[in-house]
């Protein structure tokens, strides 16, 4: 079912900007950040929440603007790669150190970590650019150099094809052994112990994944607007994953995707009557979704379809 | 080297003593509701324009500049009175004993309403009035000059200390609070009604971090991002403290304060990350902070 549904999904995706081209830019960076939510969401199953995802977000973007400064490397799909590696290792070092904190005190350290380094990235103007930032060129395809335009067009279904990917692999992780692990850290975590499951194991993993999706969707994101900035970093830019993670729901991989798409459509009709108060308008939608459809959207549509599949 | 460090340690006294005043409204509303209220910053910069406005109004119209003194507290107070009960009674309330990462999303949709609902009422530009810095004047001490408005916060800081701290062991509230604190179901079989605990527990909080607000803005002004900043210092003090602790945020904000200084003085570019990188050592060696008491894993 979820298979179905990401499918259909990544269909309207791909269809809609082929008749409007300047939505590709606007589906990218919609597909980036859905990529940062979904490795919220991945941790968010074993019931811990990070307000510092954006660290990730920020490293990876920062992993393609340094590799392509220091090497000169422009292929796109190198590029990517190596934003993944490292947005990975920096998971795996930040999540040995995580890993032993639970609830308030797990947000609250990612919150301190991203902090830590949205302010070096701010104050560390000869290797970063400070508040500037760092440029980033347009990256080449396989060995070809193409302008901005063309590229933007090719880009956008090798995000698409990179979402559909990412979300199979995280549906098979979610029923594997480690994934049914993870949701178990939630509801007890003494009793996965006694079984011989190393909770500590498991939530690294987890949490090397999530950090890498949010590095792909950093390196997204900093590839479409060709700069980045420390403000990727910011306490808010985490806290705007959390929701987007949320608002789709965390039932499966296809919520955050859909949660992005809906905050980028609610974003799009807001600016037209209530640019200034687009946060406000957030906020609203995500207390009603709280409270009203605590299983998210994607929750809600996967219910219907239960229904009428019961019938 | 002490000639050169005294002003700063003044200059950084000053400011951890009004993010203290952040960060233990923040552990006081986390120990009684046990909700991480991420919409907290929001309090202190609503409270500083809330003063702010007071303030303009008060040398606009003519009035003796003096009265802008106490329209810090007064402002404070009127945002507490307002905010306290309607967040806590329309929106928190509905979400105890649910789930942390809910709790927090809660506040943090609350914090992206205040933020733009600020700007609704109170404009995007900065807004600034010393009136208050101006009439303490300054001091000389050691052939240095010191703003005497800066000293006061550092006394304000020590008395709320105490003052909460009595508050909490010798007044029949904050012996409810301490009650509900401990055991929320016992509290309320006992006959305490908890909903008012909870209420005025929020409303003080709300209130310590507006008078935080109001207290700052006289020397930097409030502008659009000032509740975004205030919110992760609270954090990072609050948790260096350990949470629920109100000495241990005044000591976490003291700490955060020297150390602060001494960054500016060796390594100007890593003040800002001083108050997490104390915060990581901490957690590091102490997980629940320096006065935090290790909670029982359930079964």
């Amino acid at each position: 079912m979820p298979i179905v549904v990401l499918a259909v999904l990544a269909a309207l995706v791909a269809l809609l900007p082929a008749a409007v081209p300047w939505l590709r830019f606007v589906f990218i960076i919609t597909i980036a950040s859905g990529f940062a939510a979904l490795g919220v969401a991945v941790l968010l199953r074993a019931g811990l929440i990070s307000i510092g995802h954006a660290l990730f977000y920020a490293v990876g973007a920062y992993a393609v603007a340094f590799l392509m400064r220091a090497t000169g490397t422009t292929d796109l799909f190198l590029l990517l790669a190596a934003a993944v590696v490292v947005s990975g290792l920096a998971g795996l070092v930040v999540g040995a150190f995580m890993v032993r904190y639970r609830a308030i005190f797990f947000a609250m350290l990612n919150l301190a970590v991203s902090m830590v380094v949205f302010s070096l990235l701010s104050k560390l103007y000869g290797l970063t650019g400070g508040s500037d930032g760092m440029r980033v060129a347009t990256p080449t395809l396989v060995g070809s150099a193409l302008d901005r335009e063309a590229f933007n067009a090719v880009f956008l279904y090798v995000v698409i094809g990179l979402f559909v990917a990412a979300g199979i692999l995280v549906q098979l992780y979610f029923r594997s052994p480690m994934g049914e692990a993870l949701a178990a850290v939630e509801t007890n975590e003494v009793r996965l112990e006694y079984l011989g499951v190393s909770v500590r194991g498991v939530l690294l993993s987890a949490y090397v994944l999530s950090a890498m999706l949010a590095g792909l969707g950093g390196a997204i994101a900093g590839i479409a607007i060709g700069h980045v900035v420390p403000e990727m970093a910011y306490w808010t830019e985490s806290g705007h994953f959390v929701l987007v993670a949320v608002l789709g729901g965390i039932a499966g991989p296809a919520g955050p995707f859909i949660g992005a798409i809906f905050l980028e459509v609610l974003r799009t009709l807001a600016s037209g009557f209530a640019a200034e108060t687009w946060n406000l308008v957030v906020g609203v939608a995500l207390l009603l979704v709280i409270f009203f459809l605590p299983e998210g959207l994607y929750g809600i549509g996967a219910k219907l379809f239960r229904r009428r599949g019961a019938q | 080297m002490l000639q050169a460090l005294m002003p700063l340690l003044v200059d950084g006294l000053a400011n951890a003593a009004l993010i203290f005043f952040v960060a233990v409204g923040l552990s006081l509303v986390f120990s009684v509701l046990r909700i991480l209220n991420v919409a907290h910053g929001s309090f202190y910069a609503i409270g500083a324009y809330a003063s702010v406005s007071l303030s303009l109004w008060i040398v606009s119209a003519g009035l003796s500049p003096w009265l802008t003194l106490p329209a810090l507290a007064v402002s404070a107070a009127i945002v507490a009175a307002i905010l306290g009960p309607a967040v806590e009674r329309g929106f928190l309330r509905w979400t105890y004993g649910r789930p942390e990462s809910l709790q927090i999303l809660v506040t943090f949709a609350l914090f992206l309403i205040f933020e733009d609902l600020q700007k609704l009422v109170f404009g995007v530009q900065s807004l600034y009035q010393d009136a208050p810095v101006q009439l303490f004047g300054t001091s000389e001490i050691g052939g240095i000059l010191y703003l005497n408005y800066q000293l006061v916060l550092i006394a304000l800081a020590v008395l709320v200390v105490v003052a909460l701290r009595l508050l909490m062991s010798y007044t029949r509230f904050g012996k409810l609070m301490v009650a509900v604190v401990a055991d929320p179901e016992v509290s309320q079989a006992l006959g305490i009604d908890t909903r008012r605990v909870y209420m005025a527990a929020f409303t003080l909080g709300v209130f310590l971090a507006a008078f935080g607000g109001a207290l700052a803005s006289p020397t930097v002004g409030v502008a659009p991002g000032t509740g975004p900043e205030a919110i992760v210092l609270a954090f990072a003090v609050a948790a260096i403290g350990g949470l629920g602790q109100i000495e241990g945020a005044a000591l976490a904000a003291l700490v955060v304060g020297v150390v602060r200084v001494l960054a500016i003085y060796f390594a100007p570019e890593f003040e800002a990350v001083v108050p997490y990188l104390v915060m990581l050592a901490v957690l590091l060696v102490r997980p629940y902070g320096l006065f935090g008491s290790v909670r029982v894993r359930r079964i």
